[in-house]
């Protein structure tokens, strides 16, 4: 695969096209401007650029191009059908599409779409239109036992969904809060893998149902080994999810997070973005570091050259974080944007003046 | 008969916006004829069950509806209809 030229940036004002020419990154292109941009993704197997607009008035929109931004489509957004109740008397509607999936060439228009409050959709035809995944949205710990709900937001949000590249019926989702689920039939049937997680914000902190993970992503050269970013610590499994581990820094620099990166060859190398706990969410020492680890958490590591080191008040979110080969970047809810070419020994800084970034990607298109 | 009069900010996605006559004795009904003129703005306008968005405001003779959930408040022969949205900050 060649070297990704072009990075993608949602923000809270518009999608900004980063190119990479020369040795420079330089802003290319901004699409959207002035509307918030929450999702940007590129099926890479048709060089579709999707972009999820987060109207503050006009409700959740999806638009796509396949031109590289010189045009954009809309398709239908996603709607919950009538008589879906996220509770109780509260009728179910689509508040934010936290997150979007590609399936593998086995299922060549598949689709995925994970959605808040709760909903997980899915297309068989390229996205043109989207049905909620019944099984999951019925599954008992949500639709009777309760043990879904909102963490930060309202109403419980599906922000990861991982597909198995060597079989696009196998799936994996993260529910915050609830935990991962995964399907083996394509999501005709959903069972909970959050075996070994802590809740520690649960009466009991080992429930089947009910954790909190903030980013999931898989191995794609080793994908029985599955990383999360957890809002109580990080963990890491080797044997697809049926059990994970808790790789949290002993040193308690590595702990809460929102933002995870995994190495795609390397199945023991990962990277996280620390912030400190829950109630505060600066850097520590108000200092900004990426930590990685390259002995499968055993060890976490901080990396700081590059960035900024005094009244860092950054913090970046679960979608603002990717990589590909060794180069890595991460863009903040303070506007800042920073890239590495050398897996994250260290950075440099594209722009401070951006607005809050929600999500970012290298295209290979 | 009634009129519909919309915000200029959803010009931006509906670039022929004007004005319209439309005839319902509801807003419900109001909204659906407004939908075959500009095909896709009700969705802009109400969330798929049908209830007003939450930063949307809808105006009959100067006064904000009551109803945001069905949009049942009856027009009269000639009333107008303001849409807006929600003044917000950012």
């Amino acid at each position: 695969m060649p070297s990704a030229q072009l990075l993608l940036v949602g923000t809270s004002k518009g999608l900004i096209v980063f190119e990479k020419r020369e040795a420079a990154w330089t802003i290319k292109d901004v699409h959207f401007v002035g509307m918030p941009v929450a999702l940007i993704y590129e099926d890479e197997r048709t060089q579709t650029w999707w972009a999820g607009i987060a109207h503050r008035h006009w409700g959740q929109k999806l638009h796509y191009s396949k031109d590289q931004g010189k045009s954009w489509q809309a398709v239908p957004t996603p709607k919950y059908p009538k008589d879906t109740f996220v509770y109780p008397n509260r009728a179910a509607t689509l508040k934010k599409i936290w997150v979007m999936q590609h399936a593998g060439p086995d299922k060549p228009g598949g689709l995925w779409l994970g959605t808040e409050p709760g909903g997980l959709f899915y297309s068989d035809n390229h996205g043109q239109s989207f049905e909620l995944v019944e099984a999951l949205w019925n599954h008992p710990s949500r639709q009777d036992q309760n043990q879904w709900f909102g963490a930060g937001r309202d109403f419980p949000f599906i922000h990861s969904i991982v597909v198995d590249p060597r079989d696009s019926k196998h799936v994996y989702i993260a529910v915050s809060c609830a935990g991962v689920f995964e399907t083996k039939d394509g999501g005709a049937s959903w069972e909970p893998r959050n075996k070994g997680l802590i809740a520690a914000y649960l009466p009991n902190p080992a429930a089947e149902v009910g954790h909190d993970p903030h980013r999931m992503l898989l191995c794609p050269a080793e994908p029985d080994v599955i990383w999360q970013q957890n809002h109580c610590g990080i963990f890491r499994s080797t044997d697809a999810g049926l059990s994970w581990d808790n790789v949290t820094d002993s040193n308690g620099l590595a702990d809460y997070g929102f933002a995870l990166a995994v190495d795609e060859e390397d199945p023991k190398r990962a990277w996280v973005i620390p912030a400190i706990s829950d109630e505060v969410r600066v850097a520590q020492d108000l200092a900004l570091c990426v930590c990685v680890t390259e002995d499968g958490g055993l060890n976490w590591r901080a990396l700081r050259e590059g960035l900024p080191q005094n009244h860092s008040f950054d913090i970046v979110f679960r979608h603002s974080f990717c990589n590909t080969g060794r180069r890595l970047a991460f863009g903040s809810t303070t506007g800042n944007l920073f890239l590495s070419e050398n897996n994250g020994h260290s950075w440099q800084c594209l722009s401070h003046n951006l607005p809050r970034i929600d999500s970012l990607i290298f295209t290979h298109s | 008969m009634q009129t519909i009069k919309c915000t200029g900010a959803l010009r931006r996605f509906f670039p022929n916006l004007k004005d319209e006559a439309v005839k319902g004795s509801t807003v419900a009904e109001a909204i659906q004829q407004f939908e075959s003129h500009y095909p896709g703005i009700s969705d802009y306008l109400l969330d798929e069950q049908g209830a007003l968005r939450k930063h949307v405001n809808i105006f009959v003779g100067g006064e904000l509806i009551q109803d945001r959930v069905h949009l049942q408040d009856p027009l009269n022969e000639s009333s107008e209809i303001l849409i807006f949205q929600a003044l917000s900050g950012g």
